[in-house]
């Protein structure tokens, strides 16, 4: 439970330094003064969107903690512990996963500048580089079970299924966001509009690139 | 006077909080079924975690009926007994508690309490309702499948969950898992919501030390819960590999009736530790709404600001960071390393500490207040006796050595359902009373609320507290029958019938509740906007029952914390949260 513990106490910090900013030393009940000098609410500056989707990672974060978690303590707890060897496939995978993720960072800077042809061509790498992603790992999922490693046969083949599965389904979630950018984007709604979804749609890919890594680095190890 | 020590902001325009475009139902589908109103979202979850708690509630009576009159009726069975226990835990705790107290009263009360016009993601909140009673309906259905539901136990252990020994193994587990699974996926869009609606749509003024604790306790418990629910996702997704795929997550080598089967390796233990990474939070998850809650209506109904609202705060967010780490000692008798024993018992002992912080604030908020014996009243008074009742046994089975000999017998059956059953079920009922004429413009009964505490109050004690003496006798929890057993004394079989009959009564008198509530609906008194003269935002809404957006026109604008009741000076004995400055009126600062 090592990992998911770090992960608890790195949030905990975020809180804890959020929290030291809400004044909770505050003594409310001294605080009706005239009526235009009371605080702010303190809320309201970011979009609503942008902390939804920070807590929404947080919430992705722990759910693959916990697997990462139970991945290392199965691994420990019995001798039956037997790695797959991990197709070849994973590596260029990998690599169109960046190059997706370098795309909506193309995408964002695009919207910002209110470059439409360039935010197209970004959002449209980003969408099918990372489809391209998911077809390779559905074929590095076939390979793998073709060579014999089914998911009873071992723990380990059993969690890579179930990781690479649910980072997949994660990354699909994002593809439904991803398409709806597109959409009012190819609609013909202005570039500098689009800068929040695709700054949404961009920060959620650069954190499932992470999460993948992270993933890819526990199976290498297991 | 306590002169304000803020320094005048610059820069804030008239309304902080950016207006948000408002989702206009059309039709009447939109509008009472499919609603984006969190309003309407909170009565669909509270209306559906209350029938799902009515089938518990059911099932607790089979249950009863059996442990009181083992051998004159039989009318369930072992196998249907292990049904009935599990289906009753999982759906009090996770289907009622959970969904009522966080998507009910959080959908209700957040945008109101905050001064917001709804939830920040309407339509996304919408969806959670929806996801959520699939996953009741689920859950149900496997009532009607071939084997029944799963006879686990609420905590689903593995091995013994997915084998042929317990009932259920066939269909019933893959729903409760698949149910549990769909929840947590419907929590987790309602969450989202709570959290983020605290954080960014609470109206000019409302800092977070001004929020009423009602809402500190909910924020903080779906930060919880957004973080606990998935090792319950992942104990399912695993377990449901196991049994459906044959994986070995869980499950070690084993031999099942006689032959041995393909597992090899699993560990239950892990199970045990997502189980708890998770089962441990949600108590809190739990109580912290209750906690809040129960603040509000003492404060409301004794007239009196409440006692340490910072250290109220703090204690909630403690106990909430601390509920983290001490999953383990549900563990004890699973075996670990004394020095594990030793850390986790330390940090559950810890929680004591604010929690009786808690204890002792809402005493000293009733001290010397104006205390209206009103039904939410009643019920708030009840809470803070049961709390104490189930969080005292809670010091015996934090300790590792005392819990041993007492795991596995009624005594735990007794400390949880006083510490999470009885008082959180408690301040729900005080809090239906307390908000139920802002939801409907109406005031229950209150001749039938009182007789309605009174059996529950006292019903719940001749329930629960015998059921602590048969537990340190040594009376096993799980037990479908005694039989003679020559460890037990023939007169726990007696007490045993007691508990069966007050069980029965309050079951009963909970039809009396409804009645009320079905009843008050089109014959109570009207209400008016604000009938216990409260100080909080919900009660200060330009309609009653609120209309769409809340607000009417303009947003409120919040001048005060929510606590200033009879405050020296004050025209009334209370100042609403958006009434700005009254000349004359302040409480001196405090020494």
């Amino acid at each position: 439970m090592t990992i998911i513990l770090v992960l608890v106490a790195t949030l905990a910090t975020i809180a804890l330094w959020w929290l030291s900013q809400q004044r909770l030393a505050a003594k409310p009940w001294l605080e009706s003064g005239p009526g235009d000098s009371f605080p702010e609410s303190g809320a309201g500056r970011v979009p609503a969107a942008k902390v939804g989707l920070g807590v929404f990672l947080a919430v992705v974060s722990a759910l693959f903690a916990l697997f990462a978690s139970a991945y290392s303590m199965r691994m420990h707890m019995a001798s039956d512990w037997r790695s797959p060897p991990l197709p070849w496939l994973l590596w260029p995978n990998t690599g169109v996963l960046f190059l997706s993720s370098a795309a909506m960072v193309w995408a964002q800077a695009a919207a910002r500048r209110g470059q439409a042809e360039s935010l197209r061509a970004g959002l449209l790498i980003g969408g099918a580089s990372a489809v391209l992603f998911l077809l390779g790992q559905v074929v590095a999922c076939r390979q793998l079970a073709a060579a014999g490693f089914y998911a009873a046969a071992n723990p380990a083949n059993a969690f890579f299924y179930l990781l690479t599965a649910l980072h997949g389904l994660h990354l699909m979630g994002g593809l439904v966001a991803l398409g709806r950018t597109g959409a009012r984007v190819w609609r013909g709604a202005p570039a500098r509009q689009m800068t929040l979804s695709v700054d949404l749609c961009g920060a959620y890919w650069h954190f499932l690139l992470l999460v993948w890594l992270a993933v890819f680095a526990l199976l290498l190890h297991g | 006077m306590g002169e304000a020590t803020l320094e005048p902001l610059e820069g804030v325009g008239p309304a902080e909080v950016p207006e948000v475009e408002l989702y206009h139902a059309t039709s009447w589908w939109t509008k009472y079924v499919f609603s984006q109103d969190a309003k309407v979202i909170a009565v669909q979850y509270s209306g559906t975690a209350l029938a799902a708690g009515f089938v518990a509630l059911v099932l607790s009576w089979l249950m009863r009926l059996q442990l009181g009159f083992p051998e004159s009726l039989s009318i369930i069975d072992q196998n249907q007994y292990y049904q009935v226990i599990t289906m009753h835990g999982m759906i009090m705790v996770v289907y009622l508690l959970t969904a009522l107290l966080l998507g009910g009263f959080g959908n209700y009360l957040i945008p109101l309490m905050v001064g917001a016009r709804d939830m920040v993601f309407p339509y996304m909140n919408m969806l959670s309702y929806w996801v959520y009673l699939l996953a009741v309906l689920v859950l149900m259905a496997s009532f009607f499948v071939p084997g029944g539901p799963t006879g686990a136990g609420w905590t689903l252990y593995p091995p013994q969950a997915i084998l042929s020994g317990t009932p259920g193994h066939e269909y019933g587990i893959i729903l409760m898992l698949v149910s549990l699974i769909i929840f947590i996926i419907g929590f987790t869009m309602g969450g989202l919501n709570y959290v983020v609606t605290v954080l960014q749509g609470r109206a000019r003024g409302m800092t977070m030390m001004r929020l009423p604790l009602t809402v500190w306790g909910i924020f903080t418990a779906s930060v919880m819960a957004l973080l606990a629910f998935p090792a319950l996702f992942v104990g399912a997704v695993m377990l449901l590999f196991d049994r459906l795929l044959g994986t070995s997550f869980f499950m070690p080598a084993i031999v099942e009736m006689g032959q041995q089967r393909d597992y090899s390796g699993g560990s239950p233990i892990l199970f045990q530790h997502m189980f708890w990474f998770f089962g441990h939070p949600e108590v809190y998850i739990v109580a912290l709404p209750a906690f809040g809650i129960v603040s509000d209506l003492i404060a409301t109904h004794a007239r009196r600001n409440i006692f340490g609202y910072r250290m109220m705060v703090w204690a909630i967010l403690i106990i909430g960071f601390l509920s983290f780490v001490v999953w383990a000692h549900h563990m004890y008798v699973s075996g670990m390393h004394p020095y594990f024993g030793f850390f986790f018992a330390t940090t559950t002992l810890i929680i004591a500490v604010p929690t009786a912080i808690k204890v002792y604030n809402w005493v000293l908020t009733l001290w010397r207040g104006d205390i209206h014996l009103t039904v939410p009243m009643l019920f708030a008074l009840g809470f803070i006796v049961t709390f104490v009742n189930g969080g005292l046994t809670g010091l015996f089975l934090g300790n590792a050595v005392v819990d041993v000999p007492l795991s596995d017998t009624m005594f735990v059956v007794a400390h949880f359902h006083m510490v999470m059953g009885v008082a959180p079920i408690l301040v729900i009922f005080g809090a239906i009373y307390h908000w139920y004429p802002k939801v409907t413009g109406r005031m229950p009964d209150e001749a039938l609320g009182k007789f309605h505490f009174w059996v529950t109050f006292i019903g719940s004690y001749l329930i629960f507290f015998p059921l602590h003496y048969l537990g340190l006798m040594g009376v096993p929890r799980r037990y479908y029958a005694m039989g003679q057993m020559d460890a037990i004394p023939l007169s726990t079989g007696e007490l045993n019938q007691v508990v069966s009959v007050a069980a029965f009564v309050v079951g009963f008198a909970q039809l009396v509740f409804v009645f009320n509530m079905v009843w008050s609906l089109r014959n109570g008194t009207p209400a008016g906007g604000n009938p216990w003269h409260a100080t909080t935002l919900e009660w200060q809404t330009p309609e009653t029952p609120p209309g769409h957006g809340n607000w009417g026109k303009e947003l409120p604008v919040v001048y005060r914390w929510a606590y200033d009741y009879s405050v020296p000076g004050a025209p009334e004995d209370f100042l609403p949260q958006n009434q700005p400055p009254v000349a004359g009126a302040a409480r001196s600062a405090e020494p």
